[in-house]
């Protein structure tokens, strides 16, 4: 460590002001608070004083990816196998997945970093941790095999359409990463549905296998509800889907992390389930007797099972930027996630994926929610006096 | 040749010559400084649906600055005679003939693009960069200025849509006006053709980005709220 510290410190001339790389500042800097803790502390008029910052948030919020992202590697593997009818064990499936999840990850950081320190040198501000979260979770919500440089466009979009125009870190009125994946959606729509949830790269010795149904449980769902796999399978995440967000066990760990460590509003993840839950109560209650395959029958407690809802509801919808502030708009803003949700998905197979498009739509009425909840009790306030 | 001589007249009278400083700078406003899209922020909605192709692009502006230019040459030629309450009516109809002319001459001669135009050219008349010049600008203005500022808005209008639709055209088919542009090997590499560019949301950016890379160019805008 002292070895990098003395490296750092010999270069550090050059970037300060008046040093022949001044320009380049936000990228050294960027680069030796990362490495070290900075020195400085806040000082002057500020009324809150924290152990936390924007750094450990985010950290937190890599750790909490962690259980999602290893089972990922892992279900890629076994999907895998699974398609060639291979017996594998526990580290065979892994280090497969993991081969192929880590160059998305690597490019989707790569790209998305890049924008970033190009902003910051040309605008002269720091570049902040925000990227590091976005980075993990564009992969993560995304099927295995997407080409690298669409993974790579997607980034750079997220982090120049999405961020960087409305001001960085902290002005973003829409998720990221979800709208990464949202821009691959509409972009690439031969790449993000049908057969593709599987890696199916040939494999030594085996037949080529290049017909397999990549029916996800959200596709199936639309056709005949009564199709879908045992709860158990779906609640571990024995299943294909994006890489992240087939275990809806792994994303509760997740989950558990962010409250415990109140990063992450309980409010909001509790008020997502709810709402998907009471609106498949109440399409269970309308759903026409005559067709009991329609998706209107699905138990309700299934849609918090299938696709990615549970790790919409845990990672995306949480973010704390986008996410209504006030604490009783949070949960008008969770429910209406999850019935929203519910309801794209039960009337409109051409977008399985309901979360994603929610949880971008309640991004975008999230100020509203939280004006009208303010004025209200403006309101209250006044007629009380 | 009825442009000439009308035009004549008072240029005569006040002896201004055809291409003034003023009358060059109400041509030109309108191409940045004051662009009907990206500055008024009108004529979206055709903005967005005639851009996918390069092509309707072209002839959806030429019918813009067709319908601008004489519009307000036939309003600044008889604005002291329209009674101010029933302005609008005036200026629609003069605006329906001239768009009305359009449509029939695309029928005639350019069925294709005139199917691909659809409900758009017959929209023409709702633009409101047109209704918003006649007001503006022909309603008080002569008539020679009146056309060279019918003239500026139609290209104004007609650059942005030709920028977009040369993006869109590019990455969301491959092609310019129609030529397929890029090469097969990328294909064969793998390159995709942009999905998202087809719709008219891709059109939005464009244009957000455009206005975006034009304001921080144009120091002028920065206080245009």
């Amino acid at each position: 460590m002292k070895f990098i510290r003395r490296i750092v410190d010999s270069i550090k001339p050059h970037f300060e002001k008046g040093g022949r790389f001044e320009k380049l500042h936000p990228a050294f800097d960027a680069l030796e608070t990362f490495l070290f803790v900075p020195g400085e502390t806040t000082s002057g008029g500020v009324h809150v004083r924290d152990a936390i910052d924007l750094k450990r948030t985010m950290v937190t919020v890599i750790i909490a990816l962690v259980p999602t992202m290893l089972f990922g590697m892992w279900n890629v593997g076994y999907q895998h196998h699974l398609a060639y009818g291979m017996e594998a064990g526990l580290m065979d499936n892994f280090m497969f997945g993991f081969w192929k999840v880590l160059p998305i990850i690597v490019v989707s950081y790569a790209a998305g970093l890049g924008v970033e320190f190009i902003f910051a040198v040309v605008k002269g501000h720091s570049v902040s941790e925000g990227y590091l979260v976005t980075g993990l979770l564009i992969p993560l919500t995304l099927p295995v095999t997407v080409p690298l440089w669409m993974v790579a466009l997607a980034a750079i979009f997220c982090t120049l359409l999405g961020k960087e125009i409305f001001g960085g870190t902290g002005m973003n009125f829409m998720n990221p990463a979800l709208l990464a994946r949202a821009f691959l959606f509409f972009a690439f729509p031969a790449y993000m549905s049908g057969d593709i949830w599987t890696d199916l790269s040939p494999e030594a010795g085996q037949a080529i296998v290049d017909a397999y149904s990549g029916a996800t449980n959200l596709v199936t769902f639309d056709t005949n509800h009564t199709l879908l796999p045992s709860a158990g399978d779906m609640f571990w995440g024995f299943e294909q889907g994006s890489i992240g967000e087939t275990s809806v066990f792994a994303c509760l760990i997740g989950a558990f992390i962010l409250i415990a460590t109140g990063i992450g509003s309980w409010k909001i993840i509790v008020s997502c389930f709810a709402g998907a839950y009471f609106m498949g109560l109440i399409l269970n209650g309308l759903a026409p007797d005559d067709l009991p395959m329609h998706s209107m029958h699905t138990p309700a407690y299934y849609h918090w099972l299938m696709g990615g809802f549970a790790f919409g509801a845990v990672y995306m919808a949480t973010d704390p930027v986008s996410a209504a502030q006030t604490e009783r708009g949070k949960w008008i803003y969770g429910l209406l996630i999850g019935a929203f949700t519910v309801i794209l998905r039960v009337f409109n197979p051409a977008y399985p994926e309901g979360v994603m498009l929610s949880i971008l739509l309640m991004n975008v009425f999230a100020p509203l929610i939280d004006h009208v909840v303010v004025e209200r009790h403006i309101k209250r306030r006044l007629k009380r006096a | 040749m009825s442009v000439e001589t009308t035009v004549a007249q008072p240029e005569v009278k006040k002896s201004e010559p055809l291409f003034s400083k003023k009358n060059r700078k109400v041509v030109s406003d309108p191409l940045d400084d004051n662009n009907p899209i990206t500055v008024q922020v009108l004529g979206i909605c055709s903005a967005l649906a005639v851009t996918v192709q390069v092509k309707p692009a072209l002839i959806m502006t030429l019918g813009v600055i067709f319908v601008c230019a004489f519009s307000n040459l036939i309003i600044a030629l008889i604005r002291d005679t329209i009674p101010n309450r029933v302005r609008i009516i005036v200026q629609l109809i003069v605006v329906a003939l001239l768009v009305t002319i359009v449509d029939q001459v695309l029928k005639a001669y350019m069925y294709d693009v005139s199917k691909k135009l659809s409900v758009f050219v017959g929209l023409i008349i709702t633009n409101c960069i047109i209704m918003g010049r006649l007001e503006a600008f022909a309603m008080s203005q002569r008539p020679w200025p009146s056309f060279l500022d019918g003239i500026g808005n139609g290209i104004g209008y007609g650059v942005i849509l030709v920028v977009v639709a040369i993006f869109r055209e590019l990455f969301g088919s491959g092609s310019l006006l129609g030529f397929k542009v890029v090469p097969q090997w990328l294909y064969d590499m793998g390159y995709v053709n942009n999905g998202l560019m087809v719709l008219p949301p891709a059109a939005l950016f464009i244009i957000g980005i455009y206005i975006w890379v034009q304001r921080s160019r144009n120091a002028k805008l920065l206080n245009v709220s």
